[in-house]
């Protein structure tokens, strides 16, 4: 019964790459196991083009950036001709760019991803240093804002046009507007280091006070997670709100809800039994999405709250160019909204049983 | 359906949700207590940062930039070589007061009448951390590393390359064979590491010597922990030969944003803040007159130029690039430093964080620095600037514009660094100051400028280098020797510059052991490329930096007198760092004031509650 209520589903994911939006069902009314499986082989087929396409457009796209790395890195300071034609050779930036690419592409297929230029190490390591910290930070966020702005989105809704909903929407408008830089740089004045009554209580930056262990240092990292956490919380919850309210409210006119309450239901049940399963499809989506993005990390709160992850890693990267990071890096970060649409698409039909029928 | 039913049941639902609500807010006000609480354990934060756990002096200092390797043979970043510094004792090192030559692991050094032989006496009194003591042997086999293989060279190959051969008759005598004579053998700014511990590595090209801790070393202190962009730990070296450090330990913390650091050093959670080159006008202000703050302020090591492109050409004679014609002319390129008004630079873009630029090398070196005669200074006179203009054939039009030999009105390109504010108000300036003589100025700020700059793809441009205590380095990049040597290729040159006359005096210094002669030549040099006019130096930007009265008694400066802290040439900064008997007065207010931040947090997430559950029940009642 509710599926039949259900709208098309949003197509929010179709401009990433790998993900096209869900086909709306034909045919036979029974979902066949055999076209589910086209459809699951469908998709995959296409991420895998995606991440192939990722692989050789990273190599071509960074190339653009003006600047001679080299020249970059040894900037300032006492070079003489030799040191530089042997920075040139260990690079490979003497080879043709063919030479460069047909490299690049056999060790990128062996799970190769170079060695970057300024540190001296594999890029995998780099990535792999600092990911847990990123991961740490934008997933911690992730939970929180998706979790409020779904449980507010469906309040503002339920309630619109009151003033509740009106102050609820207008806060995350504000919040989602605010830079997230300079909302990190107030909350550093106004909590860490304190404003007249206000304590400082938190640490000004970076990821640990160091020569912790164990559970003081799990407690020493919540510690400093806490003020980077509320800074992406407060500016990303307003998406995933207006999302779910916008998706509620096209539902909250439809005739099955009144068929709900004219059994007798409550309305809590009929909004969350009936109402929220229904308009959560693009919210779906934009979790999806926002979960990929986690993996790229958030470069401004990362810079001001000097939080060691990939988006400070990304940033240091692209000064240089530090070709192999930045293509390194630019390939995980694809990756992962590749991989995080498919898995969209895959399970879109648990949602909405006429996808991929 | 009965509305008496529906509300019956509404009234049941909100109980359980502020039930709910209530306990959501509780968790909520606990993970916060929960993040609070432990780190308020060791007291409070101005004295956590100068005392470590075990009552350890601390000295923290907040830092940027990452560190690109720990392997003295690979780090080329300031961090990174000023770590290496403090964990390497150096051949020689150099005064605080006047930047002249002192021994450090080489007690004396004696050239050979033929000038290509150097024997240096390695001190016995140096140990290295593991207790092995450290001799000439080392040294010899680190030279001779940097000579033979090629990743070993990376850093720091330029100051072996003219090198013959190096070798340690005796366990403190290091004996250097040059190939042809060189006057910056005792400005050899190469760590000296163990042989015992390195002979191990196998490719010195990817060894980034940051993996076992603590890290083998004879400098004044040891590093014993290190993790990329968060810190890095060293202790103070006991056994150090010029005496142990008072700080028991150094830490250099990452604040990758300035102002976040600045709020650091306000809250105590750092000593020291140096700023990436410096710390801004504002931020300076805000923090000159703070309790327990001291904003220092001293010559830094750069200069500022406006650099002319001379027709950019490689060694085979190969002319590339586009700069004007018209900057060919001594005359112009004179007339345009003279239409700029240095003072209001210094004041109104550096407010005041600024010395006026005179010779090339700044006057934090006072045996090189020069300044030109007053018979020979380009001042600022606009209408001299204009007079020689009209000299040299560029004369206005009716539009007032001048005009080239082509016709067409002058226009210059100002290559810009588009992260550098400097640039970009000095350049708007430029466009006012030419715009009055009748030129016109078309600014190119790049976050990248090295392109058209290798390829002279620019008419002018800023410029700047930090100088060491030897000024060889920032003097060769003016050679015809540092051109490329095709068009294609990259060389070590500035912007292209090739002079006879300078590069015969380059060729004279390098050769000239006596340090009083050298100097003269220096000097000669600067005055030569004064007046050739194709590196105009506007000003020497201030190093600004400041730090904790309350956790650094006292420090020494380079200068001595009114010098800077960060960066200095040697480690005379955080060796000679004494620690104040930090007042403990801040401790029982800080926690008063936790407390009251706890329980106002509660009371707010308390309050939250309510007025969602009153709401809740309201609306639960007003729908249908």
């Amino acid at each position: 019964m509710t599926a039949e209520a259900t709208p098309a589903p949003a197509e929010g994911a179709a401009a990433d790459p790998g993900t096209s939006g869900p086909a709306a069902g034909r045919g036979p009314r029974a979902r066949s196991g055999a076209a589910y499986l086209r459809y699951v082989a469908g998709k995959l087929a296409g991420a895998a083009v995606s991440l192939l396409a990722v692989l050789v457009t990273s190599f071509f796209l960074f190339r653009l950036i003006p600047g001679d790395p080299v020249k970059f890195m040894t900037g300032g300071r006492p070079v003489s001709a030799q040191q530089l034609a042997a920075y040139r050779r260990e690079f490979g930036l003497d080879l043709p760019m063919w030479q460069q690419f047909t490299h690049y592409c056999g060790k990128a297929l062996t799970g190769d991803l170079g060695t970057s230029y300024q540190f001296r190490a594999p890029v995998i390591d780099k990535i792999i240093e600092a990911l847990p910290n990123t991961l740490l930070l934008t997933g911690t966020a992730f939970v929180l804002y998706t979790a409020l702005g779904i449980v507010l989105g469906t309040r503002s809704a339920w309630r619109h046009g009151r003033l509740g909903d009106r102050l609820n929407t207008g806060l995350a408008l504000t919040l989602y507007s605010v830079p997230s830089f300079w909302l990190g740089l107030l909350l550093i004045i106004v909590l860490s280091v304190g404003v007249g009554p206000i304590p400082g209580l938190f640490p000004t930056g970076g990821m640990e006070s160091g020569g912790k262990e164990g559970f003081a240092y799990a407690v020493d990292v919540a510690h400093h997670l806490v003020l980077p956490v509320v800074t992406l919380v407060a500016v990303e919850y307003g998406q995933t709100l207006l999302v779910t309210r916008s998706a509620l409210l096209d539902e909250m006119g439809g005739d099955y809800l009144t068929t709900a309450r004219a059994k007798g239901l409550r309305d809590d049940l009929v909004r969350r039994r009936h109402a929220v399963p229904n308009a959560l499809l693009p919210t779906v989506t934009l979790i999806f999405v926002n979960l990929g993005r986690t993996v790229a990390g958030v470069i401004l709160v990362e810079t001001v709250f000097s939080w060691p992850g990939l988006g400070g890693l990304f940033y240091q990267g692209l000064s240089v160019p530090d070709l192999p990071l930045v293509q390194g890096l630019f390939f995980v970060f694809a990756s992962a909204v590749i991989v995080m649409n498919t898995l969209a698409d895959l399970l879109y039909p648990l949602f909405d049983p006429r996808v991929g029928r | 359906m009965s509305t008496h039913d529906q509300h019956g049941r509404g009234r049941t639902g909100p109980r359980l949700r502020r039930t709910r609500l209530l306990a959501t807010a509780g968790a909520a006000a606990l993970v916060l207590t929960a993040g609070l609480a432990t780190p308020l354990a060791p007291a409070a934060p101005q004295a956590r940062a100068a005392e470590g756990a075990q009552g350890k002096k601390v000295l923290t200092v907040a830092v940027a930039q990452s560190v690109d390797s720990l392997s003295p043979f690979l780090a080329g970043r300031l961090l990174s070589t000023s770590v290496h510094r403090l964990m390497y004792e150096y051949l020689t090192n150099y005064d605080p007061k006047d930047a002249h030559v002192v021994p450090a692991l080489a007690t004396e050094w004696e050239p050979s009448p033929d000038k290509l032989t150097w024997t240096f006496t390695i001190r016995s009194d140096s140990k290295w951390s593991d207790g092995q003591q450290t001799t000439a042997e080392d040294a010899a086999w680190t030279l001779n590393k940097m000579m033979t293989d090629e990743g070993a060279a990376t850093a720091n190959g330029n100051f072996v390359t003219n090198f013959a051969e190096v070798t340690a008759p005796s366990p403190t005598q290091l004996v250097i064979r040059l190939k042809k004579p060189q006057a910056t053998m005792t400005a050899l700014d190469v760590p000296i590491v163990p042989k015992h511990i390195w002979e191990k590595v196998d490719d010195f090209s990817k060894f980034n010597n940051d993996k076992s801790f603590p890290i083998v070393g004879n400098g004044p202190f040891v590093l014993t922990d290190y993790k990329p962009d968060s810190y890095v730990r060293l202790k103070s070296n006991k056994s150090f030969w010029r005496g142990a450090p008072k700080f028991d330990e150094l830490v250099f913390r990452y604040y990758k944003d300035q102002d976040a650091a600045v709020a650091a050093l306000r809250k105590g959670e750092v000593s020291f803040v140096a700023g990436s080159p410096a710390l801004t006008p504002a931020q300076a202000a805000s923090l000159k007159g703070e309790k327990d703050i001291r904003v220092n302020e001293g010559p830094g090591r750069r200069f500022y130029a406006l650099a002319t492109n001379p027709g950019a050409q490689a060694r085979n004679g190969e002319k590339f690039g586009d700069g004007h014609p018209s900057l060919l002319d001594q005359r112009v390129r004179n007339a345009l430093f003279m239409a700029v008004d240095r003072k209001t630079i210094i004041d109104k873009v550096f407010q005041g964080h600024a010395v006026e630029g005179q010779g090339y090398i700044p006057p934090r070196y006072p045996t090189y620095f020069w300044k030109p005669s007053a018979s020979q200074e380009l001042a600022y006179d606009p209408e001299k600037a204009a007079e020689l203009l009209d000299q040299a054939g560029y004369r206005a039009n009716a539009d007032g514009r001048r005009v080239g030999k082509d016709g067409k009105p002058l226009n210059y390109r100002v290559l810009c660094h588009a992260t550098d504010p400097n640039d970009k108000a000095v350049g708007k300036y430029l466009k006012e100051w030419w715009g009055k003589l009748g030129i016109g100025v078309t600014l190119d700020c790049l976050d990248n400028v090295t392109d058209p700059w290798l390829a002279g793809k620019y008419d002018l441009a800023f410029d700047g280098w930090s100088v060491n205590p030897d000024p060889d380095y920032v003097l060769s990049i003016h050679t015809c020797a540092a051109l490329p040597a095709t068009p294609k290729d990259t060389g070590a040159t500035d912007n292209f510059i090739c002079d006879k006359t300078y590069d015969e005096l380059y060729a004279k210094q390098l050769a000239e052991y006596d340090p009083v002669q050298r100097a003269d030549l220096v000097q000669q040099m600067e005055s030569r490329l004064y007046d050739l006019g194709y590196m105009n130096v506007m000003a020497y930007p201030n190093a600004v930096e400041a730090y904790r009265t309350d956790q650094i008694e006292s420090i020494t400066t380079m200068p001595a007198e009114a010098g800077n802290i960060y960066g200095q040439d040697g480690y005379w900064s955080w060796w000679s760092a004494v620690p104040a008997n930090s007042g403990d007065s801040s401790d029982s207010s800080t926690s008063t004031g936790v407390v009251i931040g706890i329980v106002a947090g509660v009371v707010v997430l308390a309050g939250l509650a309510v007025l969602f559950t009153v709401r809740r029940r309201a609306t639960a009642e007003d729908r249908e």
